[in-house]
């Protein structure tokens, strides 16, 4: 029995190959993550380790709230004076007051701001040569003009040593002369991708920290002999809770999370696709074992009737099952590896940034997730046939060797009773607030009941698709083949219909929320014109100074125009993006932000305002307190003087001008402004265009270009659909490839008869190409119609997250249409040669 | 006017295969099949009777020789051209298998006009519809009809593009002697009533003897023919014949 499986394993190769190529890629995108974060990992921890080598211990301000260590920071300074008093702490050697933070932005050659993917853009003090920083070429810094520039930022600026250089820091742009170039240990360019710019110490804090008299950290070297935790302790009691005292060893494991979390993302996208291609993989391989067995009914009838037990032959289909799974694991472990490492590369050197590969890790889980991962996939698969051939009476053997399908009864009835239920769920979601879980279960069960139903579906659905192509003989017969077989038919649709409901049900969200965003900025925003920096390019929006403000509202058409700065903040102990507004009645106007309670124009030294649903959430009402701490100015109490709605841009907090010197970026992040009515928007565009020529990061756009910007952010996700797509698409295409070789092998004889009586070879492989067009069609026309369903139940649930509008993507709908098409047509090319091949001799000789 | 002649084949040779392991199935048959006459085909099993009417039918391809069905020589048509042939010339009628599972009767019926993309006159369709005796069931899946019906349908088929010949390898093979008599009795009839050309492999001497002319085939070559035969006449020569082999 065990030879029988194996010579029919041999005889099958390809449809085997085929169908456990699903497999292949699931199980190579879950080896690769784990090989990704293995490799990156390692390589990371190396950089840190260099980067925090000669780090003791470091001494830097508090994160808001207090209660974890890796709360994000309010980016401020620590006062000079903390030098002097850690310098004080009993075994303390050495206190260096240093700056070093994000946000350094030169401005290269070709006028363009230097950009990075994921690495910062550092700006530093000076401190001299140690055992990480020397100087490649050149000399210090001796004045505020002058700066030392990394060799990878030289190199990415095109500039060389001696020339000028503008670059742009929470100060409006200065020019500096490049007087030096620094590398790091062992001859590095960067670390880790970093671009680096060091400033002579007497500007460094002004530049980076908004103000004089600041350092981002303190440095601490213990005198000899004292343990590194003893001094760290003694620097926390010396200090108090207003400061975060960590070793090098603590920063390096920070350091090394953050990287861990950037690639959490990376992993769970490959997981994502693991995910859908095994789905589908379970459906491939489902159906061609369906098929299988049904063609080997007599065969298997035989064997019974020879002696054969029920047990054998179930156990023979599982073991063909366990073959492809093992196999696709390991070809998939393998293809893992490799694109785990390329992935890894690609991360590594991606951006400018150089981080050097310590060997590639393979850990123990990726070969254990692999084989575990194909094994249960290929045998879950499996049963349900295995099962069916088991039930094969020994009297199947002398029937007729058709493959007529059993009836559909118990599974319509299983999917109309889950189909129901998932629609009722589904609307009283939707009609309902919108309750989360009722539209998940609702899409879940819903999902299944469709999926149970395609098999009913599928006659139907080709025979009405199928229409289109019965102009002609071949077409009608390929008509009829593509419903003979509705749960062939069904089960390849499906492998289909999963990638297309993912990607439609994405595009959906997307569309939904692009237009809610356009209905939202058509309803609220009068603003003719808005100046604002491109937000994705870094975790800070680039900021600008605000003399152009003043510039604008001289300009002739202006007949309005108000400036936003933005900060972060600690109110009542909670992080809390804050703005300030130059003029809040014109900004009000243009946005259509109103005071529901108090007045907007009441607000002045220690006076706030607040939006509203912040406002319920803390309970807060004109008259309240809050504490509030900025990046400098310390904790002071302040008064709600108005509560407000509306206040999209603004944010949740709305702060008196007189604040703005105590935020980090004492400079505007936007401008908005009015046109006047004689006045064309070009005009003074172009004339407000010619102001920012110091700003290379900041645009003027019409509203038009302001939505344009707002959905940029989502070009990622877009990205990753189009991905999610590409995988789709494969995989669908070996599914209908599989299941036409199958039927095509099944019915030469047929072949055979209808060239005989006079089809001709072209009029074959159309046949046979009409067949997957109508079920890939089939498998399209589904996902998109579940992928809407799925879409709606999401943005429904996003309602109170602002996606108000729901939106149908029609032209990517079209395009996942006319890609099913495409799909079948691709598909058909081997299986349709192969059919016109038929020997129509052999295969209408009978034995 | 036109040749009375509806196929013919002259001097045709068919070796299969190579070296050691070479057949010769057709060893010089030279015959003509005149315009509405209605030929058996009998001889010993392996004497190459399928071999022949295959490549009269334009299946196979002849080692060597001609074979012509009215004016057209099949030798060097190529592919497309010769299913044309088949499609508008030729019609089949095998020993089994010969319907669309997923056609209807009609719809089988139609197939090789509508893979043409032409409609049947509906005056010879009614006619031949009557002929084989199926009205009642032409809205039947092959699986729903007897094997005898499902021939029937097979001779309809073959009939209504109205063919220079139809080729028919063992029709009866299959069927009880009542369903073969009813076969046989139809392609009788549309041979005497539309002078259709038929030729008819078979291995029963009441099934020749429906035919006008019985041809003889023995180790690849012709031996003998009879014309307006006797069942009793077949079965003498079929013994004959069989001596001379053993
Ligand atoms: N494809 C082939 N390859 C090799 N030899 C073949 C092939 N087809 C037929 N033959 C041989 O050619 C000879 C004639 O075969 P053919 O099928 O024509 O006989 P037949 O008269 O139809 O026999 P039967 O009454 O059994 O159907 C036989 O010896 C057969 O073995
Ligand atoms: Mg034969």
């Amino acid at each position: 029995m065990l030879h029988a499986t194996w010579k029919s394993l041999l005889s099958r190769k390809l449809r085997l190959l085929l169908s456990g190529l699903a497999i292949v890629l699931g199980v190579t995108f879950v080896s690769g993550a784990f090989v990704l974060t293995d490799t990156l990992g390692r390589a990371f921890d190396d950089l840190y380790a260099l980067q925090y080598r000669s780090v003791d211990v470091q001494v830097r301000p508090a994160p808001e709230g207090g209660s974890t260590e890796d709360d994000e920071e309010i980016r401020t300074g620590v006062p000079a004076g903390l030098v002097d008093r850690v310098r004080a702490v009993p075994g303390v050697a050495a206190a260096t007051g240093i700056v070093s933070v994000d946000g350094a932005r030169v401005i290269g050659t070709d006028g363009k701001v230097v950009t990075t993917t994921g690495s910062s853009r550092l700006g530093s003090t000076w401190t001299g040569e140690n055992d990480l920083v020397r100087l490649r070429a050149g000399r210090a810094p001796r004045t505020g003009d002058e700066v030392v520039l990394n060799a990878a930022l030289l190199e990415a600026a095109g500039v060389r040593l001696g020339d000028r250089v503008g670059i742009l820091t929470v100060q409006p742009r200065r020019t500096f002369t490049v007087v030096g170039v620094q590398e790091y240990t062992g001859g590095r360019d960067s670390l880790g991708g970093n671009l680096e710019v060091s400033f002579h110490s007497s500007v460094a804090s002004r530049l980076m920290l908004g103000r004089d008299g600041q350092f981002s950290a303190v440095g601490v070297t213990p005198a000899a002999g004292v343990p590194t935790a003893a001094v760290q302790a003694g620097i926390r009691s010396a200090l108090g809770a207003g400061y975060r005292v960590q070793t090098g060893a603590e920063l390096r494991a920070a350091a090394r999370t953050d990287a861990q979390s950037d690639l959490a993302v990376v992993n769970s996208v490959l997981l994502g696709f693991a995910a859908v291609s095994l789905l589908v993989g379970v459906v491939l391989i489902l159906n061609t074992f369906a098929i299988l067995v049904a063609q080997r009914t007599r065969e298997l009838a035989l064997l019974r009737a020879l002696g054969g037990s029920r047990r054998q032959t179930l156990a023979s289909v599982l073991a063909e099952a366990l073959v492809i799974g093992v196999t696709a694991a390991a070809v998939g472990l393998g293809t893992g590896i490799g694109v785990g490492a390329l992935l890894a590369w690609l991360f590594s050197t991606q951006g400018g940034r150089t981080v050097a590969l310590a060997g590639i890790g393979v850990p123990l889980m990726a070969p254990v997730a692999a084989f575990g991962v194909g094994v249960l996939v290929s045998l879950v698969a499996a049963v349900v046939p295995a099962l069916r051939a088991a039930r094969i009476p020994v009297i199947a053997a002398m029937r007729e060797s058709a493959t007529p399908d059993r009836p559909l009864t118990t599974l319509n009835r299983a999917g109309i009773a889950a189909g129901t239920l998932g629609a009722a769920l589904l609307t009283a979601g939707v009609v309902g607030d919108g309750t989360a879980w009722l539209l998940g279960a609702g899409a879940v069960t819903g999902f299944v009941g469709v999926v149970l139903l395609t098999p009913a579906m599928a006659r139907p659905v080709a025979g009405s698709i199928g229409r289109l192509f019965a102009g002609t003989a071949a077409g009608r017969l390929g008509r009829l083949n593509a419903g003979r077989n509705p749960r062939r038919t069904a089960n390849t649709a499906t492998a289909l219909m999963v990638g297309i409901a993912l990607i439609t049900g994405m595009n959906t969200v997307l569309a939904s929320t692009t237009a809610s965003l356009r209905d939202r900025i058509a309803d609220q925003i009068t603003a003719d014109l808005l100046i604002a920096g491109d937000a994705s390019l870094a975790d800070d929006p680039p900021a600008f100074d605000p003399a152009v403000l003043q510039r604008v509202r001289a300009l002739g058409g202006v007949s309005a125009a108000a400036g936003t700065y933005r900060g972060d903040a600690a109110v009542d102990g909670e992080r809390a993006a804050v703005a300030v507004v130059t003029d809040v009645p014109a900004h009000a106007r243009m946005y259509s932000m109103r005071a529901v309670a108090g007045a907007l124009t009441d607000l002045g030294p220690n006076r706030v305002a607040v939006r509203d649903d912040t406002a319920r959430r803390l309970s807060l009402r004109p008259g309240s307190t809050v504490r509030v701490r900025l990046a400098y100015g310390g904790t002071r109490s302040m008064t709600v003087a108005a509560v407000y709605t509306g206040g999209d841009a603004v944010g949740e907090w709305l702060l008196p001008i007189s604040e703005v010197p105590n935020l980090a970026v004492p400079q505007l992040a936007n401008v908005d402004l009015t046109v006047a009515g004689d006045a064309a928007v070009a005009d003074v565009r172009r004339q407000v265009e010619a102001l920012l020529a110091d700003s290379p990061e900041i645009t003027v756009t019409d509203r038009e270009g302001y939505l344009r910007r707002q959905t940029g952010q989502y070009d990622l996700i877009a990205t990753l659909i189009q991905i999610l797509l590409g995988l789709a698409v494969l995989i669908a295409v070996l599914g209908v490839v599989n299941t036409l070789a199958l039927s095509v092998l099944e019915r030469t004889r047929e072949l055979g008869l209808v060239r005989a009586v006079g089809l001709t070879r072209g009029q074959t492989m159309w046949m046979v190409t009409v067949e997957a067009v109508l079920i890939a069609v089939f498998g399209a026309l589904l996902g998109v119609a579940v992928g809407t369903g799925l879409g709606a139940a999401v943005v429904r649930a996003l309602h109170r997250s602002g996606i108000t509008t729901f939106a149908l993507p029609w032209p990517r709908i079209g395009l996942c249409l006319a890609l099913g098409a495409v799909i079948g047509v691709v598909a058909a090319i081997l299986p349709a040669a192969r059919a016109a091949r038929t020997d129509v001799l052999r295969a209408i000789s009978y034995e | 006017m036109t040749t009375p002649v509806a196929v013919r084949a002259d001097d045709v040779w068919k070796l299969y295969g190579s070296g050691e392991a070479q057949v010769t199935a057709l060893r010089g048959v030279s015959l003509s099949l005149a315009r509405g006459e209605f030929t058996a085909v009998m001889g010993p099993s392996g004497s190459g009777k399928s071999t022949l009417m295959h490549c009269m039918a334009g299946l196979d391809a002849v080692t060597r020789g001609e074979v012509r069905i009215g004016a057209t020589a099949l030798t060097g048509l190529r592919d497309r051209a010769m299913t044309r042939l088949r499609r508008d010339q030729i019609g089949f009628i095998f020993q089994q298998f010969n319907l669309l599972p997923t056609l209807s009767a009609a719809e089988n019926i139609r197939l090789p006009l509508s893979i043409a993309g032409r409609r049947p006159d509906p005056a010879w369709w009614e006619q031949v519809i009557d002929a084989v005796g199926l009205r009642e069931r032409l809205g039947h899946r092959p699986n729903q009809l007897s094997g005898g019906q499902q021939q029937r349908v097979a001779c309809a088929r073959a009939l209504v593009p109205r063919p220079e010949v139809i080729f028919a390898d063992e029709p009866t093979g299959n069927l009880d002697s009542r369903s073969g008599a009813e076969v046989l009795a139809f392609l009788r009839a549309s041979v005497r009533e539309f002078g259709q050309t038929i030729v008819m492999v078979t291995h029963d001497p009441v099934a020749a003897a429906h035919a006008d002319r019985v041809v003889f085939l023995a180790d690849g070559a012709i031996v003998t023919e009879l014309r307006a035969p006797t069942a009793e006449g077949v079965l003498d020569t079929m013994k004959n014949l069989d001596r001379v082999e053993g």
